[in-house]
């Protein structure tokens, strides 16, 4: 069915993220045969990102330059991306299931009035049409879902549909198009960046989560020292984010970020099915507390019963040993 | 100001799921305020009582949402809108919930649209945006803080951890992120002066709206539970013995090292 479809890139610090090229990977798995265009937004310099996702499978690419593209905003990016939609006609369209993607998607398939399903964590085919798993009541539960007609728009979770091989071989078209970008209605003062030291939880690999059992925002700094070996991010448990141990944009959990790394290891976390619901999709879960009843202990495939104190500065130099 | 809250009722995050025929199973339930609805609630609430005005919440539902809006009263929400669409529609997805609330909204004068970023049972996330785009007012997601001076607006976006400081005019519609305010508690006055306000409900022929015009564009085949999941093991030993074992396990057993 999906003869051309379209996947929206995304960048971080002028670095495309991992989601797109996974979002590259989703396109082929709906239609092996589809032409995959690339769709890129910026003020400039995006030739080199371009060529990343044709690297990574796209058949070709669509940059839209503009100095009102320099940063995100719905207007700005919406303008430009339907641009590129209606100038390509797709059958398909992917994006990644970040803060962007969230926010832009529902946009496009508002104006298009079309259908969109968004946070999908895996594909299956049923012949032609693809049929999309996506977590509901925050993993609690999943659905198979399916558009009913016309485009099928999806975005994906991070993480969860492997990107294909890079191949520097691969060529493809790199076409800049012209969009008279005009009426950004929201204007970006100002960027703090709260965020950015270490690696985002949605996309991290490994995630070392604090609860309250870390009793303070200094608790939190052995849990640090570990995700920096690990080379993995920190989150953390709403009771920790309640008592101001740490930011609220760090927690995980039904309210929250819902993750699936590889690695999760629950630091002082009790396991209360409000943070279950967060993380325990999670492949391989390791739960560190004092409480031997604790109920994180239930979905942990691995747990060490202790003062984390104690324990997590010791796994800290047990795996720098190993990495060493 | 005229302030409107998107509201929808969810299960209570307590609630253990359970699913029946490829249906969740809702008997015996416990629903509640959405909560990133709730920080839209007392948000509305705030920015009325600084600036003047009104605060309408408004629902697509069924008849048990009136609990959900009487809450939103208590709270100190002036007025209440429930589109009770039980008998008129069996399914729906976000393109119908946008072109419901886009038709309700007609006419109405929107300068304030609040909504929570997600529910946090679909947790789609798209009627905000929806919506926003087919009023042709702009939208900004997930916020963190707002400030309104005269026309102009402010609000802090959080974007994954970062904070964007974003400048717009009114009317606009924004989604709430957690962090926003600490939603107050429906007081006992509150409560009884909840039930004498205005609490109108419509169904979609009172909209203008035919069922046709609202199929839904996406469709659930079916809904599951997830795998359970096995207990793990428990290390044993000195402490210092477990972390090695641990080390090891997630190097040659788990394989994530």
């Amino acid at each position: 069915m999906s003869e051309k479809i379209i996947v929206i890139g995304e960048a971080r610090e002028g670095m495309l993220r991992n989601v797109t090229f996974e979002a590259i990977a989703a396109a082929k798995q709906m239609n092996a045969n589809a032409e995959v265009v690339g769709v890129i937004c910026g003020a400039n310099g995006l030739d080199q990102q371009a060529q990343e996702m044709i690297y990574h499978g796209a058949d070709r690419v669509i940059t839209v330059e503009h100095e009102k593209l320099d940063k995100y905003t719905s207007d700005g990016y919406g303008q430009a991306v339907l641009a590129a939609i209606e100038k390509e006609s797709p059958n398909g369209i992917i994006m990644g299931h970040t803060a962007i993607g969230k926010d832009l998607t529902p946009k496009i398939a508002s104006k298009l009035e079309i259908g969109l399903i968004s946070d999908a964590t895996a594909i299956e085919m049923d012949g032609d049409n693809p049929v999309f798993t996506r977590p509901i009541y925050s993993g609690k539960a999943f659905e198979k879902k399916v558009v009913t007609g016309g485009i099928v728009f999806v975005t994906i979770r991070p993480n969860n549909i492997p990107s294909l091989d890079k191949d520097e071989s691969r060529t493809g078209s790199i076409e800049a198009i012209d969009v008279d970008i005009t009426d950004l209605r929201t204007v970006i003062k100002d960027v703090i960046r709260k965020a950015s030291e270490g690696v985002d939880l949605s996309e991290a690999n490994v995630i070392i989560a604090g609860g309250r059992g870390v009793k303070s925002a200094d608790g939190f700094k052995p849990l640090y020292e570990l995700a920096e070996v690990l080379g993995g991010a920190v989150g953390a448990s709403r009771g920790a984010c309640d008592a101001d141990y740490c930011d609220y944009s760090l927690q995980i959990g039904q309210t929250g970020k819902v993750v699936t790394p590889d690695l999760y290891i629950a630091v002082g976390i009790s396991g209360a099915i409000q943070h279950l619901a967060g993380m325990s999709n999670s492949k391989v879960i390791v739960a560190i507390n004092k409480d031997p009843e604790a109920n994180i202990f239930n979905v942990a495939d691995y747990g060490i019963v202790g003062d984390l104190f104690e324990v997590v500065p010791m796994l800290t130099e047990e795996i720098k040993q190993l990495k060493a | 100001m005229n302030i409107y809250v998107l509201l929808k009722k969810t299960f209570d995050t307590e609630e253990k799921i359970a699913v029946s025929n490829g249906h969740i199973e809702e008997d015996g339930a416990e629903f509640i305020i959405n909560p990133y609805d709730e920080y839209a609630v007392e948000e509305a609430i705030k920015q009325r009582d600084e600036h003047g005005g009104e605060v309408t919440v408004v629902t697509i539902g069924d008849e048990d949402s009136e609990k959900q809006l009487r809450t939103a009263l208590a709270m100190g929400a002036d007025k209440a809108v429930l589109i009770n669409t039980e008998d008129d529609l069996e399914e729906g997805d976000q393109f119908t919930t946008a072109k419901i609330l886009e038709a309700f909204f007609d006419g109405k004068d929107a300068d304030l649209i609040l909504a929570g970023n997600v529910a946090i049972d679909e947790a789609s996330g798209q009627v905000g945006p929806r919506l926003a785009e087919r009023l042709g007012i702009p939208y900004v997601t997930t916020i963190t803080s707002l400030t309104i001076d005269g026309e102009k607006i402010f609000l802090d976006k959080d974007v994954e951890g970062d904070v964007e400081k974003v400048e717009a005019s009114l009317p606009i519609l924004v989604t709430c992120q957690q962090g926003l305010n600490e939603p107050r508690y429906p007081s006992l006055p509150g409560i009884m002066k909840a039930k004498k306000k205005p609490l109108e409900e419509l169904e979609i022929d009172d909209l203008d709206l035919d069922e046709d015009d609202l199929a839904p564009k996406t469709k659930t085949l079916d809904i599951f539970l997830p795998a359970e999941k096995e207990a793990g093991r428990v290390l044993e030993g000195d402490i210092g013995d477990q972390v090695k074992e641990l080390v090891s396990l997630l190097k040659n057993e788990a394989k994530v090292l």
